[in-house]
């Protein structure tokens, strides 16, 4: 299974809701573009729910760079949601978690984009 | 390649096409293996990122795509590890020549972080030349109750 993106708007906020496999292929070119096509429709407060997201390499750690640096040069914002252990664990080796701000609460990461 | 394990029978031998369902087709098969040891589902997933990362890398790096290029597959094990060697028929690759992804300045990189993950989820990893040409790396996980 690759990645499916479904998104819904909280206030100001997209929340996109993750489900499976952000891999090398498909996975990881369905997420790029997914982010690309929110922010040119001038979604800029991204919150990336990742609950069901179940694998990650590390092509799909820099799809979440590069949707990170890609928001935030339009002047937006990326968060995470709700990461699996796993993947907090690969945020933790490389030192993601200095760059993302993580929520495991929905409502108290909308509000933080205030 | 170890004296000892050289002299052990490899319990898979693959030869691969350099495409991306080989990526799957290694991890898948080498995760069976793995499973049989009794490695626990956290020891698998470690397992299988590091095979999907070395075989990304032979597939994409090493012999880029390139159909007449192949790439080996070796696993042996016995009670206490698995050893995996992935070979490629490519230019040629030094570890040291890759940025460190945990520098500052490099955290925002888009690639450039397999081989830290291969070493960070493998006991043992090392990168050799291949005669005539091309990357062999050789991985080692030992099953928890056998560490130190």
């Amino acid at each position: 299974m690759s990645v499916k993106l479904t998104t819904r708007q909280v206030g100001d906020v997209t929340v996109v809701d993750a489900v499976g496999r952000i891999t090398l292929g498909e996975g990881a070119s369905t997420f790029r573009d997914s982010v690309r096509d929110l922010v040119a429709s001038g979604h800029k407060k991204l919150l990336l729910n990742l609950a069901e997201i179940s694998y990650i390499d590390s092509s799909g750690i820099g799809e979440l760079v590069s949707g990170f640096t890609t928001v935030a040069n339009q002047g937006g914002t990326v968060k995470l949601l709700n990461l699996t252990k796993r993947v907090q664990d690969l945020l933790q080796i490389t030192k993601l978690y200095t760059v993302f701000e993580v929520f495991d609460d929905e409502a108290k990461a909308v509000r933080s984009f205030a | 390649m170890a004296d000892h394990e050289s002299a052990q029978a490899h319990t898979l031998d693959l030869v691969l096409e350099s495409c991306l369902e080989s990526v799957d087709g290694a991890e898948e098969a080498i995760l069976q293996e793995a499973k049989q040891l009794g490695f626990d589902e956290d020891d698998l997933h470690k397992i299988g990122i590091a095979v999907r990362e070395c075989m990304v890398n032979a597939v994409v790096h090493g012999n880029r795509y390139n159909a007449r290029k192949k790439v080996q597959v070796k696993v042996s094990r016995t009670n206490d590890r698995i050893a995996i060697i992935i070979a490629d028929e490519g230019g040629g690759f030094d570890p040291a020549s890759v940025p460190d992804p945990l520098a500052n300045e490099n955290l925002l990189r888009f690639s450039g972080r397999g081989v830290m993950l291969m070493r960070a989820f493998m006991d043992e990893f090392s990168v050799s030349p291949r005669e005539p040409k091309g990357t062999e790396v050789r991985m080692v996980k030992y099953k928890p109750s056998s560490k130190c």
